[in-house]
């Protein structure tokens, strides 16, 4: 089928894609495969849609957001490089590679900052808040939970978090909880 | 505290003494005339009257058995008291050690009062009465999450580690009796992998009671503990193949294979035995609606038939037993009452700690016996191989496993891991089931030797070497806010993402299992009542509940204060806690290590209902409770009695967030705070303590209290 023939994955797309993200080979083709299977529209980009289908993500509190960090500023589809940038944050890397802008603190930064003015304000805070705490708090105790989490986290006083900030915070969450998935081989 | 031990000791001379008389009366029924029915029959003790009536008689025959079993239990459980009420003791001597040096005390007592053994620990009797109820305490508190992440490695270790473990030190045993063929020379390559496979087995008591004073970090306990639980089913069938091995004349290669196959069998039936009993007690729960009182005692009968039954099918009673707690968990606390949940959570946790206290103390009285046997190249050989053994085979399989890990089993934790196998009451009473040989009392005194050596050496050097190498500790710090916040949301992002990779990983199949539980399983074995989807979703419909029931209600009262105020360390608490109740909680980080000595309920699960409502002088009496036990408390595990007297509530600290800065904070402003408090009581539920700046001059908020109420009420 025509269409379908356009989107299939060639070497030095392979290629580059291995030398952006550090993916390899197999890991690449695999999650070609799984790209497409989520294109139900079958033209070579995932729109939010296809995201939304995936069952387990629509319980996800952060279901959403998650889905907005795979699109770039914007766009409303995402193609395969895309897709495997934003995956790449999330490869496990060792810690002598270590970049912060490419790791899975940036995405998770992303989830909060939603006008991705690289600060999280505290009304962003709020609204993640809210997403994950749910119904019973009450307006103010959240308003509290927020003030506290930016008082802890700033230290320029500019009243919200900026990413060296998260990072910071972050590396105080407990080592076990790597942010990366394995892909396997 | 001295009265305590003299008056354990009188008890336990008690029935030594009471031992020596019944054999010297018995002739006299003989002589009694048989007119009274009461005591002639069973010819105890009598005063030689020649009246009728006998105003004063004795029959110790009559009440011989329960009377020696309940001393028994009361002698262990003094001892406990005293163990605990010893100072600088506990922290330096496990309770393990203690109790067994009591147990040689009184079998010493004993042995001196009768010039004979004392009674014995019977292979029957723990097994069929002492080691269900902890092997059920430890099911049932199991932390899931953590277990199930780390089944393979638990898996690899407690199957493949005990085959090392008994093939090495059975060999190795079958060589040094070869070299020593003087005094050893009628000991078989049989015989020496049958001690083999009793002595290399790692036992859950004795860890249990070693680890849970210890801390580590819950990786390393979960790997330590679960995998002293499931090499049961290892140690089980390579003990009876090898035993039935003796008995057959010759052992062919068919028979080993077989002796393989039956590991499996053995395994997996009782995983299925307890699964299936597991769900039918879980069913039966659905209907105790009704007669609430006797629901606990359900989980106890299907418990103990799911390890009577496979110990009837020779499957391992101790995976049985575990799966059905597993099993049945989480439908049980749906289906029954709040009170009912205590109640179970309460007896498991007496039961096992009295079965603990017993196994130790019969331990060290069945040491003093005259059936020893001893020879130094045999024993210390044992003791050498035990341990080189152990530390080669935790070193090379958690080289292989740790490929395929996440988390990578550090070397601190392996040593850990390798001199954490204590031995214990199972091979205590393993060996005393084999068949009679030449050399067998040789092998009891060589497993005593063993069991006291791990277990008092090991135990008591364990807590400082962790400390020595600086081993990862359970997280004492409470997390701060922000960093609470942010885990969670990485642990939403992290699943999401997997969930878009489609990968099936631990991730996927929980998640699978979720889906098939809550369509499937819950349908079926919860209560309709009991079937909300979410916690927060219950707390909603309590609150739903709560107001159309139309208790005192005033509408909510705004807070007057402005955001930028810095929080008090009592809201931070309250803070913390609310978000550790309703933040979906994703990863169940916060599942705490299993603990004999305090009930610790699971984060997730919202027992909220409880009424609400509290009456004003139970509300203060607990805040003020919590906080001077606070003032008081050390860094021990047993405080939970401390805190189950403030009415059995799940104490704040709990989930592994106790902490000490956070509570000598809590003091300074505590007397502040309740001055403020009892300045302000007006109305009559005054609960939260936490928000002395919440102006509350009339009625409640039921609201904007209620969640501070959520975490006052447990």
């Amino acid at each position: 089928m025509g269409s379908r023939a356009s989107t299939l994955l060639r070497e030095e797309e392979i290629e580059e894609i291995k030398k952006e993200t550090g993916f390899s080979h197999s890991q690449i083709t695999r999650l070609y495969s799984r790209f497409t299977s989520l294109d139900k529209g079958e033209n070579g980009t995932l729109s939010r849609e296809d995201f939304q289908r995936i069952p387990e993500l629509a319980i996800n509190p952060l279901g959403d957001r998650i889905i907005n960090a795979f699109f770039p500023e914007g766009e409303d589809q995402v193609n395969f490089r895309g897709f495997m940038r934003t995956l790449a944050h999330f490869r496990p890397i060792e810690d002598n590679e270590k970049n912060k802008n490419y790791s899975g603190d940036f995405i998770a930064f992303r989830l909060y900052d939603l006008d991705r003015d690289d600060k999280i304000s505290r009304d962003e805070l709020l609204q993640v808040l809210r997403m994950m705490v749910g119904v019973n708090i009450s307006d103010e105790q959240l308003g509290s939970i927020a003030d506290r989490t930016i008082q802890e986290a700033d230290t320029n006083g500019d009243n919200s978090i900026s990413f060296n900030e998260f990072i910071k915070v972050l590396e105080k969450v407990d080592v076990e909880q790597k942010m990366s998935i394995r892909f396997l081989h | 505290m001295a009265a305590l031990w003299t008056l354990s000791l009188l008890l336990s001379a008690y029935p030594g003494c009471l031992g020596l008389t019944p054999p010297a009366e018995l002739p006299q029924p003989h002589n009694q005339p048989p007119l009274l029915g009461f005591n002639s029959s069973s010819g105890g003790l009598s005063m030689d009257l020649p009246v009728a009536l006998r105003v004063f008689s004795m029959d110790y025959h009559h009440v011989q058995a329960p009377f020696e079993i309940v001393l028994w239990i009361m002698l262990a459980s003094l001892a406990k008291l005293g163990f605990h009420w010893s100072g600088r003791v506990p922290a330096v001597v496990p309770e393990s050690c203690l109790l067994i040096m009591v147990g040689l005390l009184v079998g010493g007592v004993i042995y001196g009062v009768r010039h004979s053994a004392p009674p014995t620990l019977s292979a029957n009797s723990f097994f069929l009465f002492l080691l269900p109820p902890i092997v059920l305490d430890a099911g049932y508190f199991l932390p899931g999450r953590l277990f199930f992440e780390n089944l393979g490695t638990i898996l690899w270790y407690a199957v493949l580690g005990t085959l090392w473990n008994v093939l090495g030190i059975g060999l190795s045993l079958y060589g040094v009796c070869l070299l020593a063929q003087s005094s050893l020379g009628d000991v078989s390559l049989l015989h020496c992998l049958l001690f083999g496979s009793l002595i290399a087995a790692v036992d859950p008591v004795a860890v249990l009671s070693v680890f849970q004073e210890m801390h580590v970090n819950d990786q390393l306990h979960i790997l330590v503990f679960g995998e002293s639980l499931l090499n049961d089913a290892v140690t089980v069938v390579l003990y009876k193949l090898f035993e039935s091995f003796l008995r057959l004349p010759s052992v062919s290669g068919v028979d080993v294979l077989l002796g393989g196959c039956r590991v499996v069998m053995v395994g997996l039936g009782g995983l299925c035995v307890g699964l299936f009993f597991g769900l039918v007690a879980a069913l039966t729960s659905r209907f105790t609606s009704r007669a609430q009182v006797i629901a606990p005692l359900f989980v106890f009968l299907y418990s103990y038939l799911s390890y009577l039954t496979s110990e009837m099918l020779h499957l391992s009673g101790i995976m049985a037993i575990v799966t059905c707690a597993v099993t049945m968990k989480q439908y049980v606390e749906a289906n029954v009452s709040e009170r009912s949940n205590t109640s179970i959570q309460y007896f498991l946790k007496m039961w096992s700690s009295v079965s603990e206290t017993l196994i130790f103390i019969f331990l060290g009285v069945s040491t003093i016996q005259d059936v020893h046997m001893w020879s130094w190249p045999f024993v210390c050989s044992t003791l050498l191989l035990c341990l080189v053994w152990r530390a080669t085979g935790v070193l090379l399989l958690t080289a292989v496993v740790n490929k395929f890990r996440r988390n990578a089993v550090t070397f601190r934790d392996q040593f850990i891991i390798a001199y954490g196998g204590l031995r214990g009451a199972i091979c205590f009473s393993l060996v005393f089931l084999i068949d009679d040989f030449p050399k067998k009392r040789l092998f009891i005194t060589t497993t005593i030797v063993v069991i006291l050596f791990t277990v008092f050496v090991q135990g008591m050097t364990i807590k400082p070497l962790v400390e020595l190498l600086d081993v990862k500790r359970k997280k004492r710090a409470l997390p701060t806010v922000s960093e609470e916040i942010h885990s969670r949301l990485i642990d939403h992002l992290l699943a999401g993402i997997e969930d878009v990779v489609g990968y099936w990983g631990q991730h996927y199949w929980k998640d699978k299992f979720e889906q098939f539980n809550k369509k499937y399983l819950r349908r079926f074995l919860i209560h309709e009542d009991h079937q909300a989807r979410s916690s927060i979703l219950r707390v909603y419909q309590e609150l739903e509940r709560r107001e159309q029931r139309g208790d005192e209600e005033a509408p909510p009262i705004v807070d007057p204060h402005s955001n930028s105020r810095p929080l008090l360390p009592e809201e931070m608490d309250s803070i913390r806690r609310i978000l550790s109740r309703n933040l979906q909680n994703f990863n169940n980080k916060q599942t705490p290590a299993y603990s004999r000595h305090t009930l610790h309920q699971d984060a997730t699960k919202d027992k909220i209902r409880r009424p609400l409502y509290r009456h004003q002088s139970l509300g203060e009496r607990y805040t003020y409770d919590t906080i001077t036990h606070w003032s008081q408390r050390e860094d021990r595990e047993f405080d939970g009695s401390h805190r189950a007297r403030a009415g059995l509530s799940r104490s704040h600290t709990v989930c592994s967030m106790s902490s000490r800065p956070i509570l000598q904070d809590c003091m300074v402003p505590a007397a502040s705070a309740q001055a403020q408090q009892v300045d302000r009581k007006t109305s009559s539920t005054r609960e939260d303590r936490i928000s002395p700046q919440h102006q509350i001059p009339m009625g409640r908020a039921p609201k904007k209290h209620l969640s501070f109420f959520l975490e006052n009420e447990k």
